[in-house]
């Protein structure tokens, strides 16, 4: 039987190709999914590449922990936002990650091992530890549900942290680990900014974990996600393995997380506990629910967000001249106030989050530029 | 109970004296029905008879107690998540579509096990996934073309009338090309005009290109007398009436299980 695809395409693309920035929505993929993300991720690279060529030191610092907060957010929404997996113990496996990094390339620093590559392998070390930490919670997150994932991983969120001050001899307790910073090449030129140096292997870090997993999110692992979250049984009599696919989007999440945490680590050449408080797990989860749930253009809102909203407080205690106890006390909260009043206002402006309303946005402009009715959205995306 | 014997007609799927205990409660009792290729067999009686256990059974979801399955006369433990490998493709009761996935989608999610490219190609986009996800839209789109549903493959399901959604969801069975497909109450909530089409719908599946035979589980008398070459009729989780429509029809003990004194109490089985 043939079949006759009309010809222009609905504006109702497919909920799972509307994440991706630069999918064609229409019903026939053309060409090669990677050769299109790449296409995005190599614009959008050279973007922020000439951006960071005007910033300042400082700002450039702020490109990069939005970087490697984006590994993360990245791959938490993919867990929580398409897979319907809560998580609240990403923070921990940052810090795994940032460990492994970091007792990596003290290693390698004690040995003399040096060169360009003892970094994208320290880095290789976190994501693999990671994902193997992640493989083991997601065994056991397979077998849960709801409130009772959730507090598993809040176990994780505080376990992870405690380890660490446990084991003195290796993790060096509440002190941390530090090890030898990044330096740009001297190919660069003996000036050439070092923070814009830990921005662009931020960037590169932050851009393979899009490409990856917008690859993924577009394929069918993408679609068993998504299938394995809306309906169980349907999912298992349609061939798909519930367990399975939730144990690989737990290790696919992680091994995220382990990247953005290692990259985090790298950019202040330090790891210490109380840089993963709880609070950290938890902003993590607000920022990618702001952002958009199950959108990769929604992490991004979030890692912008996560950044934007750390430095606030700072920036507001420094120009508001308070006293210095007012000015400690608002540091500690201040955040975590403005992140849950977003959160509260975003929510009822847009509850498909940031990326949700700027979705809803755009298909009204279409819509009225092709003079027809915007399209309706199923209601959970 | 012996193994049970292996004749050379034992082709398609077959119960042999299956029971099914729930504690105290007998769900199935010793039910033995058998569906061989191109044929479409029933399965009616009144509520909490035992269908939906039996169909449970079938899909793996329920082990027997007692007796055995078999498929193509080799012993068969079904387990849900294998059944498409198998051919064995199930509709479930209502809809069961995923919400977050296009209709097209949907449909194409039901042949996921045909999927030739592996996780690292998908992850780096290769074209061996690429090729994968193309087979699979054109073929769920020829799918929606043959049920006429073919203008709704990119809309949300969720926004659309309940006999196109049951539609979809007959698609994504379909598209994992079954010998075997279980309908559960196919016509459950559809309007008279759209069960005069599932029932054309019906008859016309084992007669397809990859045709199939059907297991029908339903309440509408009308489809299953009209659709079905057999009949098999559970009241209490027992068998009181096999054979073709006609037979059953006029049999006292399926008229007296439906509307005779003994009017049985529903909500016995899950």
């Amino acid at each position: 039987m043939t079949t006759t695809p009309t010809e222009t395409a609905p504006a109702t693309a497919s909920p799972l190709r509307r994440l991706l920035p630069g999918a064609p929505a229409g019903r026939d993929p053309r060409g090669s999914t990677l050769l299109r993300h790449l296409a995005v991720a190599v614009f959008a690279g050279t973007l922020v590449v000439l951006v960071t060529n005007q910033l300042a030191p400082y700002q450039n610092l702020q490109v990069a922990r939005v970087c490697a907060f984006l590994c993360v957010t990245a791959g938490h929404t993919v867990l929580v936002g398409l897979n319907g997996q809560l998580s609240l113990g990403h923070g921990a496996l940052m810090a795994t990650g940032a460990y492994t990094v970091a007792l990596t390339q003290q290693a390698l620093d004690e040995r003399a091992v040096r060169g360009w590559w003892t970094l994208p392998a320290s880095l290789l070390a976190g994501v693999a530890v990671t994902a193997l930490g992640g493989l083991v919670v997601g065994l056991a997150a397979a077998r849960l549900r709801g409130p009772y994932l959730a507090g598993v991983t809040l176990a994780v969120a505080t376990l992870v942290p405690a380890v660490t001050t446990i084991f003195t001899g290796v993790f060096n307790g509440e002190q941390g680990l530090s090890f030898p910073a990044q330096t740009p090449p001297a190919a660069l030129g003996a000036y050439f900014q070092p923070e814009r140096w830990l921005a662009w292997i931020a960037l590169a870090a932050a851009l393979l974990t899009m490409l990856l997993l917008a690859n993924l999110v577009r394929s069918r692992f993408g679609r068993s996600l998504v299938v394995v979250r809306d309906d169980e049984v349907a999912a298992r009599l349609a061939g798909i393995p519930v367990a399975r696919t939730q144990v690989l989007a737990f290790v696919v999440s992680a091994a995220c997380a382990g990247l953005g945490g290692g990259v985090y680590a790298m950019l202040t050449a330090t790891v210490a506990p109380g840089k993963f408080p709880l609070d950290l797990s938890l902003f993590l989860l607000m920022a990618i629910v702001i952002g958009g749930l199950g959108s990769l253009a929604g992490a991004v809102w979030g890692a912008v967000l996560l950044v934007a909203l750390q430095d606030l407080p700072g920036l507001l205690t420094e120009h508001l001249s308070l006293s210095a106890g007012l000015a400690q006390r608002l540091e500690g909260n201040l955040a975590l106030a403005v992140f849950g009043l977003v959160l509260i206002v975003v929510m009822l402006a847009a509850p498909g989050g940031l990326q949700g309303g700027v979705r809803a946005l755009t298909a009204r402009l279409r819509g009225a530029v092709r003079r027809r009715p915007a399209t309706r959205r199923s209601p959970d995306r | 109970m012996s193994p049970p014997a292996t004749p050379v007609d034992d082709q398609g799927l077959a119960l042999h004296h299956v029971g099914v205990r729930f504690g105290g409660l007998v769900a199935l009792d010793d039910v033995s029905l058998r569906v061989p290729p191109g044929r479409v067999v029933g399965v009616i009686g009144p509520n909490g008879a035992g269908k939906t256990t039996l169909f449970n059974v079938v899909c793996g979801f329920v082990r027997p107690t007692e007796g055995s399955l078999t498929l193509d006369g080799r012993p068969f433990r079904p387990r849900p998540h294998d059944l498409t490998r198998l051919g064995i493709a199930r509709t479930l009761q209502g809809v069961g579509l995923f919400a977050g996935l296009t209709v097209l989608e949907n449909v194409v999610a039901g042949a996921s096990h045909t999927a030739r490219a592996g996780f690292a190609a998908a992850l780096f986009g290769l074209p061996r996934s690429d090729r994968d996800e193309s087979r699979l839209r054109a073929r769920a789109l020829n799918l929606l073309a043959e049920l006429g549903i073919d203008k709704h493959a990119d809309a949300a399901p969720g926004t659309l009338p309940y006999a196109v959604r049951k539609r979809v969801a007959l698609a994504r069975a379909l598209i994992a090309r079954p010998r075997l497909l279980l309908l559960d109450e196919p016509a459950g909530g559809l309007g008279a005009d759209d069960v005069a089409e599932l029932a054309d719908l019906v008859r016309a599946l084992p007669d397809r290109a990859d045709g199939c035979a059907v297991l029908l589980v339903e309440h509408h008398m009308d489809l299953v007398m009209s659709v079905c070459h057999d009949l098999v009729v559970l009241d209490f989780g027992k068998v009181i009436a096999a054979g073709a429509p006609e037979s059953i029809r006029d049999d006292p003990r399926v008229t007296e299980a439906y509307l005779g004194a003994d009017v049985p109490v529903e909500g016995s089985t899950p």
